[in-house]
């Protein structure tokens, strides 16, 4: 049988188990939206798997029970015992049809035509219909009872013993990872096939693995100890010994980790097959690009991410990729392409899901979430962008027009969410309309080892996940007063001429103003460590007591107790024994804001045949006129400095400062773009404060400062400039970190700068 | 009948279910954790295992413990919190019967009227019943 059938079986059987138990407790609490909510997922689910397999009997009966169910979730209909029977009942219809598929290979030929009648008549407004007669071929025996008959049954089917399902029945017994129903799933699916290949591989409870892992985190403890005795004794067999031994611990703590470790690709194997079918069920076409699929993740948290990552990718085939005609009208190639891509970041596991589909659209988001009664008018109204796309995380959302077999009954991202944050992770969502959408899954490793840089904070070690480093910089001596410098109450370290932001461990750890310390202190210093870091795709600078050495540590969860905890990706056990957090180089950027908002970013595959730049670069954002957003490009920058208001002296109506033994002319971004009456009041503003801020550019020798109200930030994003708002001394605009924002033409102002009085240059006129 | 790990903080004795105490150990070094909650004293290593121990002090906003005085774990046994209560002494196993049980008199207040269930009025002192679930409840926001 097919490997995908057979797991669907076994899975199936376990969530029909569960939902029978929800079931009888429906029947004692009526009210409980819980319980209708996961025997409505649970439904969904083999509905929605079989539809993929073919089995149209069993696709077109658990739709029935659906749509019943659906009513009750949204409250229209309540709970009575006739619901109850027929759900019931509908469980039954269901666990035959698996058998029938499990030993004859087909759904066999009863339609269930009674009982879809009897729940569509359910499901009508009033349709409490009395029960009706039993079905045929089971006489005498009315559904109430069958249901409370119905373990002893089961337990007797199982006991009958065919290969698979006793070897399910022992599976469910000893799962016990948190997560125990998925991990289960996971054995039994190993279990059936080596109960039909071969009996090379041994089961073993995951519990014991476990205990395994703590043991050889003992022994290595011990070991050292051993290690550092021998190196004082003088005796020469305890010696060799103990490098014995040290050999023997390394090895068989290797194993012992890998033990519990699983690529990714045994999960994404399964998807261009269920992409495939998807699309063909939807009349789209869609491929699917995987990567990273060697990606090592324990295996509960792989089981784990099964169900969501489905979920998601029904979603993109369906709601996502439009159909072929739409996008071609679009200039989109007729075939839609979903990315999928996985990758260690910061300790932990970033899954990427990817459409180029038509993504979406706010507006129609916070419309919807309130027809459906989700949020009131006024908080949706308030809503940014990008708090909106999070509306599709409550219950009971929907955005689709129509209800298609697959999707479109709001049943999924909540799911989605639930499944994800149960095992730590977080989802987060991106969205360009008529671009395509972005979900990115970020689990926690569990028991990943990964290389990580041990570093000192006081008396303190702290980890950081090798794959943010870039580089460590350390200042000595002269290059250590002042290698950092102040610009805006940012501090910034010059690598090879380039700005970069600077973060100052101590200082975020002790719980000061975030990003904001004292420059000077570290001045005092004699030696520097600045760690270069990487994250969400942006560098910056931390600054560290003392760097120790690198070396492989088993990633180990922060309790519940400290799960809101937001710069611990989690924790590690030292050589000597202690405990050291593992920084979360993400969430620390975001805590000193040198991620700013840190909002995930979209970069959608471009529209076939535009023309617009797509570059990544570095940029400094800075206030502008009329406190519009805007960037210059970090490469044609200088240097960032500060100079009081009294030091600007005039020359031919132009204001110029002394510079490093030189004249720099200035250049008032606010009143060189702004209207005559405008010019005047930002002038003013600027007047107003005791010092100027100037950006310092050199362009073929020429240098000149550009006045600006306030240096923002500076940003490294991919960012497309169009064609809208040109101007004098604009090049365009784009979009940086989600908001619009004007691209100085650095090489026209200069230009006009120095020949001054052929335009409103900065100091005339005033 | 229940019977309860007793232990004392700041010269008061209090109690939980022996059940939920899954050993108890002597003082331990502790991994701090910044801007974590002020009632995380820090990070254990317990076999591998790590384990988050709370100031059972700072929970019940007691004075803080005598510079000098170190503290005993109480490792519980909810694995999935991996939590230990730090106090300043292990008393008895005490089995207590429901009859010498009084809720909290109406005139405590503050965080004890939260989270003392009641006393176990025993013949030489009070055996404060703690209520454990809204202990471990500390919330998840960080300092600044």
């Amino acid at each position: 049988m097919d490997e995908a059938v057979q797991a669907f079986l076994l899975e199936s059987h376990e969530n029909l188990q569960q939902m029978e138990k929800e079931l009888v407790l429906l029947e004692q609490r009526p009210g409980d939206r819980e319980l209708i909510a996961s025997i409505f997922r649970t439904v969904h689910t083999v509905k929605g798997t079989c539809g993929f397999f073919a089995f149209s009997r069993l696709e077109v009966l658990s739709h029935a029970g659906e749509s019943l169910l659906s009513r009750l979730r949204s409250g229209e209909l309540s709970v009575t015992p006739e619901i109850a029977d027929a759900l019931l009942a509908l469980v039954d219809a269901i666990e035959e049809k698996l058998v029938s598929i499990e030993t004859r290979g087909d759904e066999g030929t009863d339609d269930n035509a009674s009982l879809i009648a009897r729940l569509t008549t359910l499901a009508q407004p009033g349709g409490e219909i009395p029960p009706p007669p039993a079905p045929p071929g089971r006489p005498g025996k009315s559904p109430r009872r069958k249901a409370t008959a119905r373990p002893a049954k089961t337990g007797a089917r199982r006991g009958s013993g065919k290969g698979p399902r006793s070897a399910k029945a022992k599976v469910s017994v000893a799962a016990a990872a948190p997560s125990a129903k998925l991990a289960g799933t996971g054995d039994v699916r190993q279990a059936v096939q080596a109960a039909t290949v071969t009996e090379s591989a041994v089961r073993v409870d995951v519990r014991l693995l476990d205990g395994l892992m703590d043991l050889v985190g003992e022994l290595v403890l011990v070991r050292n100890r051993i290690v550092q005795l021998s190196a004082v004794s003088a005796a020469t067999e305890l010696a060799s010994a103990s490098q014995f031994l040290d050999r023997i611990t390394d090895q068989l703590q290797d194993d012992v980790t890998r033990t519990r470790l699983q690529p990714l690709n045994t999960l994404f194997n399964r998807f261009p097959r269920l992409v495939r079918d998807l699309g063909t069920a939807c009349g789209k076409q869609v491929a699917i690009g995987m990567s990273g699929g060697e990606t090592e993740l324990d295996r509960s948290i792989i089981e784990s991410v099964k169900d969501p990552l489905v979920h998601l990718i029904r979603n993109a085939v369906d709601h996502g990729v439009e159909p072929p005609e739409d996008r071609v009208a679009t200039g989109k190639p007729a075939q839609g392409q979903i990315t999928l891509k996985a990758f260690n970041e910061g300790g932990q596991v970033v899954i990427e899901l990817r459409d180029d589909g038509g993504g979406m659209d706010a507006a129609i988001l916070r419309r919807r979430a309130v027809e459906q009664g989700l949020v009131a008018a006024d908080e949706s109204a308030q809503l940014s962008d990008r708090e909106a796309l999070r509306l599709v995380f409550l219950r009971g959302f929907s955005t689709a027009r129509k209800v298609t077999s697959f999707s479109g009954r709001g049943v999924g991202m909540d799911v989605v969410k639930n499944n994800v944050e149960s095992i730590g992770g977080t989802v987060e969502l991106a969205s360009e309309l008529g671009r395509g959408t972005t979900t990115r899954i970020k689990i926690p490793l569990t028991l990943a080892i990964i290389p990580a840089l041990i570093v000192r904070n006081g008396k303190q070690r702290y980890a950081i996940p090798q794959n943010n480093l870039l580089e460590l910089v350390r200042l000595e001596g002269q290059q250590a007063h002042g290698g950092i410098e102040r610009f805006q109450g940012a501090p910034v370290f010059r690598l090879r001429g380039k700005l970069l932001p600077v973060v100052h461990l101590k200082h975020e750890l002790s719980g000061g103003r975030p990003g904001e310390f004292e420059v000077r202190a570290l001045a005092r210093e004699a030696v520097t460590n600045i760690i270069v870091l990487q994250a969400d795709g942006r560098q910056f600078g931390l600054v560290v007591d003392g760097v120790d050495v690198t070396e492989d540590i088993v990633v180990k969860p922060l309790g519940q107790l400290l799960k809101g905890a937001p710069l611990y990706a989690g924790a590690t056990i030292l050589g000597d024994g202690s405990v050291a957090l593992i920084l979360d180089i993400v969430g620390l950027a975001q805590r000193a804001h040198v991620l700013a908002d840190a909002a995930p970013r979209v970069v959608a595959a471009r529209p076939a045949g535009a023309e617009e730049a797509v570059e990544r670069q570095q940029v400094l954002l800075f206030r502008g006129p009329e406190s519009g957003r805007m960037v210059i490009p970090l490469e044609k920058v200088a240097r960032l400095e500060t100079f009081p208001i009294l030091a600007v002296e005039r020359i031919g109506g132009r204001e110029v400062v002394q510079y490093r033994g030189g004249i720099l002319p200035l250049l008032r971004v606010p009143s060189h773009f702004a209207g005559e009456r405008d010019r005047v009041r930002l002038g003013t503003t600027v007047e107003a404060q005791d010092h100027l801020h100037v950006v310092v550019f050199t362009e073929e020798g020429r240098q000149l400062g550009l006045v600006v109200d306030e240096i923002l930030d500076i940003v490294e994003e991919r960012f497309t400039v169009e064609g809208v708002g040109v101007r004098e001394g604009v090049l365009g605009s784009a979009i940086v970190k989600g908001r619009v924002t004007e691209l100085l033409d650095v090489q026209k102002i200069i230009g006009e700068a120095q020949t001054p009085g052929r335009r409103r240059g900065s100091g005339d006129g005033q | 009948m229940r019977r309860l790990c007793t232990f004392y903080l700041d010269d008061m004795l209090f109690g939980i279910d022996v059940d939920a105490v899954q050993e108890v150990l002597r003082y331990q070094t502790m991994t701090p954790v910044p801007l974590a909650p002020t009632v995380v004293a820090g990070l254990i290593n317990l076999r591998g295992q790590i384990v988050t121990a709370l100031d059972l002090r700072r929970r019940l906003e007691l004075p803080e413990r005598p510079v000098g005085l170190l503290p005993t774990n109480v490792v519980l046994r909810s694995s999935a919190v991996g939590a230990s209560l730090l106090v300043d002494s292990i008393g008895e196993v005490l089995e207590v019967d429901d009859e010498s049980f009084e809720p909290p008199p109406e005139t405590t207040q503050g965080i004890t009227r939260e989270l003392i269930l009641g006393a176990y009025k025993l013949p030489d002192q009070l055996l404060l019943l703690l209520d454990l679930k809204k202990t471990l409840e500390i919330g998840t926001e960080v300092q600044a």
